[in-house]
Formats: structure tokens, sequence, C-alpha cells
């Protein structure tokens, strides 16, 4: 990957669940690694709300809130946030906020991410409805291409109906995917999938397709129930 | 029903509610039920409903008490301190038998608070902020799913007893994610059909009939007294006819928990893990919290050592219902957490296993 990659999409794709699985793989290959959360749209599940088990590992996050009181965020962001970006030591994860409207704040960033070291990539769940459909994910792509001025450079195929997510969502997923990919002329660079719920399905089922497992870290285990 | 599909619940509270036939909404943004008056705002028009954002929250009720004196299907939705700014409101419309729904997604408080989930409403809404004898018929969703089925039922509900309803989420509810499957689109009575559907509606005499007025000021004592007796029927027939609970794991139970909405299920999951640690602990899990199922209570039998109100509030608000279902046969105890923060499995196994040490 490039050294920024900035993780956009639908809201609902699984932008920020992936984000911190990101940051946490990366910071097994690489010494210095940082998570910047722009999601200043959400109230909850935000990646920033890991923010401690990602510094214990020794990721560097930076979110709008200040020190880990999560709840006291402004819909403004914090200057420091540009360090891991000019600092060309640091790989980086960035955490947009969904949709259009919540890429809107990577604009003041733009002078960072119009180089050859950073990669926008766009997130598809196929069981979020606006991106159910070819035409729908084109729609979101196109969106956030136009208000950022950056292009997608590759799509993650994240299609989970959650626990009840089976082979087939993953399948189905991977084909519009595909689809979009060809259409947009970039490839598919990966399909994730809860850990939990991987284990449970055979390679068999999955056509060949091969996924990475996820831990999910801001979906509370309770929520089976 | 739908297709199954990932849901945000703010999203899918609205969804259900267009699908009820809801077609008008007033609102003002509040954390952490924005996106209800968000897809509204974008989705209502599209099946000729009307959305509107109100001045504030105190506009907003009153909007829907307009509203619905015209005959239509009215959904309101806030959190906590803007249901609060409503109360005045929900009384005069109980006050003169209109249906409203509304939906709460309780977050932290008293005063403003925080943003995070809590459960401290339930006095507000069981008991009522508003002034007089009134009674606000409450469901209690505990997933996004039966939230969505809740709020197409209560539209009907809320038409049957001519009274506001109200579904109290919290904002784990509103803002977290699950696959749901909606109810199906129905036809709201609209235009002339609501003279004939909803003949307590100011829809014109149109020289056909006497005038109808809505009017919640009665200066003779004597007639209000009246009044009131009119209309409590209603809601002795809700307290024989609505009580509605879930029981888990409950038959063999030594201690009984009981906790509503979220909460609930963090209790389940507290369970099957005292389960397996022989604790035999059970759950009455209210999915009306009024009127409440007091009918739950009266089958424990004498294996019941202990009746546990697991909530998110400091008062322990839900646990004065409790005590007064299990009529002092059973000593009642309190988990709870509150301000915005959240019980988790691992913190009830741990208090209760406290709990069962003192006795």
């Amino acid at each position: 990957m490039k050294r920024i990659r900035i993780i956009a999409g639908h809201y609902g794709s699984g932008k920020s669940e992936l984000s911190v699985n990101l940051a946490m793989a990366l910071k097994d290959e690489y010494d210095k690694v940082a998570l910047v959360d722009l999601d200043i749209a959400n109230p909850y599940f935000r990646s920033r709300e890991r923010q401690k088990t990602m510094e214990e590992k020794g990721i560097k996050v930076y979110h709008n809130a200040f020190g880990f009181d999560i709840t006291q965020d402004l819909p403004a962001i914090s200057a420091a946030i540009k360090a891991p970006l000019e600092n060309k030591d640091y790989k980086v994860i960035i955490d947009l906020g969904g949709d259009d409207s919540g890429a809107r704040v990577l604009n003041q960033f733009t002078e960072y991410l119009h180089g050859d070291d950073s990669e926008m990539i766009f997130v598809i769940n196929i069981n979020r409805v606006d991106t159910s459909t070819v035409e729908g994910c084109l729609y979101h792509i196109n969106a956030i291409q136009a208000e950022t001025g950056l292009k997608v450079k590759g799509i993650i195929n994240n299609s989970n109906m959650l626990s009840e997510t089976t082979a087939e969502d993953i399948k189905k997923g991977y084909a519009l995917c595909n689809e979009v990919a060809k259409i947009i002329d970039v490839p598919v660079i990966a399909t994730y999938c809860d850990r939990n719920i991987l284990n449970k399905i055979s390679v068999e089922e999955l056509d060949g397709i091969e996924v990475t497992p996820i831990d999910l870290f801001l979906r509370p285990s309770w929520l089976q129930y | 029903m739908s297709e199954k599909h990932l849901k945000k619940g703010n999203e899918a509270f609205a969804i259900a509610a267009i699908n009820a036939g809801c077609r008008y909404y007033f609102g003002y943004p509040i954390t952490p039920q924005n996106e209800v008056p968000e897809y509204m705002s974008r989705e209502l028009a599209k099946v000729g409903g009307s959305f509107i954002q109100a001045e504030s929250e105190l506009g907003a009720i009153n909007m829907a008490y307009g509203a619905a004196a015209a005959g239509g299907r009215v959904l309101l939705s806030s959190s906590s301190p803007g249901i609060a700014l409503m109360q005045e409101s929900i009384s005069l419309i109980a006050s003169v038998e209109l249906p409203v729904v509304i939906i709460n997604v309780m977050r932290g408080g008293p005063g403003i608070g925080s943003i995070q989930p809590s459960q401290a409403d339930y006095e507000q809404v069981t008991r009522g902020g508003g002034n007089g004898d009134y009674r606000t018929i409450v469901f209690a969703p505990s997933s996004i799913q039966e939230t969505a089925d809740m709020i197409y039922k209560a539209f009907d509900i809320a038409e049957e007893y001519r009274n506001p309803v109200i579904i109290c989420a919290d904002g784990m509810l509103g803002q977290m994610m699950e696959p749901v499957s909606l109810p199906p689109a129905r036809e709201p009575v609209m235009g002339d059909a609501i003279r004939e559907a909803k003949p307590y509606a100011l829809t014109g005499h149109r020289w056909e009939r006497e005038r109808h007025a809505i009017n919640s000021v009665w200066l003779q004592q004597d007639l209000l007294e009246e009044y009131i007796d009119s209309y409590w029927p209603k809601f002795e027939k809700a307290e024989r006819e609505l009580q509605d609970w879930e029981e888990f794991m409950l038959d063999d139970a030594e201690i009984v928990f009981v906790s509503y909405g979220s909460t609930a299920r963090i209790t389940k999951d507290a369970i099957q893990t005292l389960r397996k640690e022989g604790i035999k602990a059970g759950l009455i899990r209210p999915k009306l919290i009024w009127p409440f199922p007091f009918k739950a209570f009266e089958k424990l039998g004498d294996n019941v050592k202990n009746v546990v109100s697991v909530e998110l509030s400091k008062a322990g608000q839900l646990m004065q219902d409790v005590k007064m279902a299990v009529e002092g046969k059973y000593p009642v105890s309190l988990i709870n957490r509150y301000g915005g923060m959240l019980l988790s499995p691992d913190e009830i196994v741990e208090r209760t296993k406290k709990l069962l040490e003192v006795k």
C-alpha cells in the first residue's frame, strides 16, 4: 500500500472497524504507524474509541477530541493531525466519515494527498441499500471523488450482515465489487470478514476468494443476544 | 416483510414510521437521534408527506398537536432533554385525546447531560413530566428489529387509544447497526377519507355536521372530573391488554433480573456466564414499561431468592416498578451505571456475585 491510505465509503460500510484492523496489522510490519480518525459526523462507534488499545500497541492516534474523552469533541480539526501526514516516516490510515459529506473534511489536507504516496480506497458492503447495486456504488464513488478531488484507487469488499453473514454475502459482494472496479478501472484490493464468521465458513464455500479475517474492536459482543 | 438489510437504528426507525403510514414529522436536531429527522427531511415529501424542522422541540410538539388534530399520522423524535421540553404539550395532547407517536432516543442526564446511552428517562416517559391525570403508553424495544416493529404497531395503538405513545429507545439502539427486515408499506388515511375514518378530527363541518372543538380548558372543575372519568377507562384497558414481556431462562431462576432495552441484552450475556458458573439466573424483560408487566411477576415461585433491577439510572427508576411488582415477597436490588456509561456483561456478573455473598 501507499504511505497514506484513505478509507472512504458510504456510511455504515465498516470503515472504522477496518481502519482499526488495518492500523493494527500495519504495526506488525512497520515501526511508525498512525491512525487519523476524521469522522466528525458520528457520535458513536468511531475508531478513536479504541485509542487506548491502539496506543498500547504503539500506534499514534489522531482525532478531534480532547485526550481520551471521546464525547468532548467539536466538528473541528486539530492541527496536530498534520504531523503524520507531513512526516514521511509514518504509515497512515485515514478513517473518514461516511459519504461525500463525511469526506469533505479532507479538503483542508489536499496538499498532502494529491501526491504519489497516498491513495483513497472505497469500502463496499452490498447489504447497505445505497451500495447494493453497481449504480449505487458508482453514485457514492463519484460523489466522494467530486467532493475531495481525489480519485478512488481501489475497492475493498466488506460485504457482511454482521453476525448473520454467510459465504453468499461475501461472494455476492465480491462479484459486485469487481463489476464496479472494472468500470472505474481499479483493482479490488481485498475482501474482509469478521474472524468469528470466517472460522465457520469452509474454503470451498468461498470459490477461491481470498478473505482476510478482521476482529471487531468497536462492536460489543453482547449484541449477539 | 422486506429483504434483510443492514440498517442504522435511527434510519430503520424512520423507514418503519413511513411504512406505517406516517406522513407528518416535526422535529429539532439533537444527538443521538439526528438520522431520524435527516431521513425524514429527505424521504417524507417523496411519499406525499410533510417534514418541518421546527424552531425548537416546543415548536415541534405543538405542530404535532395541530397535525394530529387534523387527523394526520404524526411522528416526533428527540432525545432526553428534548423530550423534557415537550412534556407540557404531551399533557395537552393527552388531555384532548389525540394520537401521536414519539421516539425518545435516550441519552445521559439530568440537564443537557451527555450524548451517550442512558435509561434515566424511565420516570419521565412512564410517569409523565406533564401535569395532570394522564398516561403515556411506552414501548421499550431491545433491538433495531423490535424497535421498527413496535413503531409500526405504535401508530395503530395511538389511534386506537387516541393517546400519545412513546417508543423508549436509547442511544445504542439509535446509533448501532443490525440486520433488519422492515414491515411493508401501508397507505395512510389522507384527505377526505379522514372525515370518515377519524370522526374526532378537525376537518371542517361543511354545514354537514356539528362543529368540532378540541379544547383543553375546563374551568368548571366538576365537568373536568367528569371528563377525566370519561377517558380513564382506556388506561385501565391498556393495563389489562397491553402488558407484554419476554422471559429468558426464567423457569428455575433463583436470581431474577429485570431489565429493558439494550441493557437487557447485556444482562442476557451475563446470565449465560452466571449459568456456566452454576448460578441460576433468569430475566424478565418488559417490552412495554407503561403499562408495566406486573403479570410477569405473579408466577414467580419460592425458588426465587433475589430480584435485581439492571438499568442505566442512578436512582433505580425501573426498580421502583419492580418493587411494586414483587409486593415485598423478595428482596430487590439494583445493578446500574449512569450518566452515559454502559454496564458490561462482566460487571453484571461480578456485582451479582458480590450481591450473593452479602446475603
